[in-house]
């Protein structure tokens, strides 16, 4: 009986201990993607010119952290893709999980507070399993030949943005810039699960 | 003498005050008195060093511990798992403990009237912590930072799951080999 209770587990526990053995790791090479951005067009990364580095935040419209890391997000953006540091910005939600996650809603929101930077839609949620994203927000910093140099948080303050005392990701573009290694390279974050397409 | 005469007049308004309410207002004085205390505590704001000293045990008791938070949707759908199992093994050395990973600003505004609203029965402390990529992997290695995720273990056993349940038998299954004899 116990054997059976341990073999169900270990089928309860299985799909948990993939989800961590799957995504990016430092130094592999990220893929590029087509994704639809709020203006209709599709993007890659490699249409972006002249970037030295891609600053790819898996972020969503609901959220409250990806809400309480929007304005730092534009501001990132602002700071340094005239620096060839572009954010690029994905919703991985399924709206039918999430209503306020559609691409309509998308699209209102990068309009209404006038998104300087790409926001695609990982519509068919291939995007975001291949980079490992878990969760909105969810940063990978690329180089320009789109090796992952670093994953996670763009701060340690998630309520507080003044009160941010160590800036994870900013100062990950700053090393990448120096072409060094940012240290850490890998963070945590707290954030809300990608809503995935219920099968 | 003054306190002599203040603590006389006290006791007579205290009894007069207690006898005239009857046995079952009495029960429901200390009923009222008693959820107050436990909405008091139930929103209890911690921080992770507080916490983490709950997060082991020497004792028999089997903890199970879910990170939550009123605006995480699979949080709020599993939450009624949480407090069956609560109120299922009562009878035993087991406890449940609600973390939520509210903002300290929504307590009042969300956290509170959401346990009221819900009626949630099991303990609910408010982590208030910065830097989570210091104190999530001590919580668990495998942690990456998404919610909900659960938390289970006794004194010689843990198991760290950063999933959601989609129904009681699922998170059941999950405490069986700790509760197996």
């Amino acid at each position: 009986m116990k054997n059976v209770l341990l073999m169900l587990l270990a089928v309860v526990l299985l799909p948990a201990f993939s989800v961590l053995n799957t995504g990016y790791n430092i130094g592999d090479t990220a893929a590029d993607f087509r994704l639809k951005n709020v203006d209709g067009q599709l993007y890659s990364l490699s249409d972006i010119k002249d970037a030295k580095g891609y600053v790819v935040v898996f972020t969503c419209n609901v959220c409250p952290y990806a809400k309480g890391y929007e304005q730092r997000i534009i501001d990132l953006h602002k700071q340094y893709a005239p620096q060839g540091y572009p954010v690029v910005a994905i919703n991985p939600n399924d709206p039918a999980v999430q209503a306020g996650d559609s691409f309509e809603e998308m699209q209102k929101l990068a309009k209404a507070h006038s998104y300087p930077f790409l926001y695609l839609f990982d519509e068919k949620q291939e995007v975001y399993p291949l980079y490992g994203a878990t969760k909105t927000p969810h940063v990978f910093l690329l180089d320009k030949n789109r090796v992952v140099k670093y994953v996670g948080a763009i701060d340690d303050s998630p309520e507080d943005a003044a009160g941010a005392e160590v800036h994870y990701l900013a100062n990950a573009i700053e090393a990448l810039k120096m072409g060094k290694d940012p240290e850490p390279a890998v963070t945590r974050a707290i954030g809300c699960g990608i809503k995935k397409k219920k099968s | 003498m003054v306190k002599r005469v203040f603590g006389f007049l006290n006791r007579v308004l205290w009894h007069g005050f207690y006898h005239r309410m009857g046995t079952m207002n009495r029960n429901f004085f200390f009923t009222v008195l008693l959820l107050s205390a436990v909405q008091l505590s139930a929103q209890r704001v911690v921080s992770f060093d507080e916490l983490s000293v709950r997060l082991k045990t020497e004792s028999d008791t089997l903890y199970l511990v879910n990170f939550w938070a009123t605006w995480c949707a699979p949080c709020v759908a599993e939450l009624p798992y949480f407090e069956a199992l609560h109120e299922k093994y009562r009878d035993r050395p087991f406890k449940v403990l609600l973390v939520s990973l509210d903002y300290k600003s929504q307590v009042a505004k969300r956290v509170s009237p959401f346990i009221q609203a819900n009626h949630i029965q099991s303990e609910v402390v408010v982590l208030s912590e910065k830097d989570p990529n210091r104190w999530l992997p001590k919580v668990s290695e495998e942690w990456t930072g998404a919610i909900p995720a659960t938390l289970v273990f006794d004194k010689s056993r843990r198991v760290f799951l950063e999933q959601s349940f989609e129904s009681l038998r699922d998170l059941e299954l999950v405490l069986q080999p700790f509760l197996a004899p």
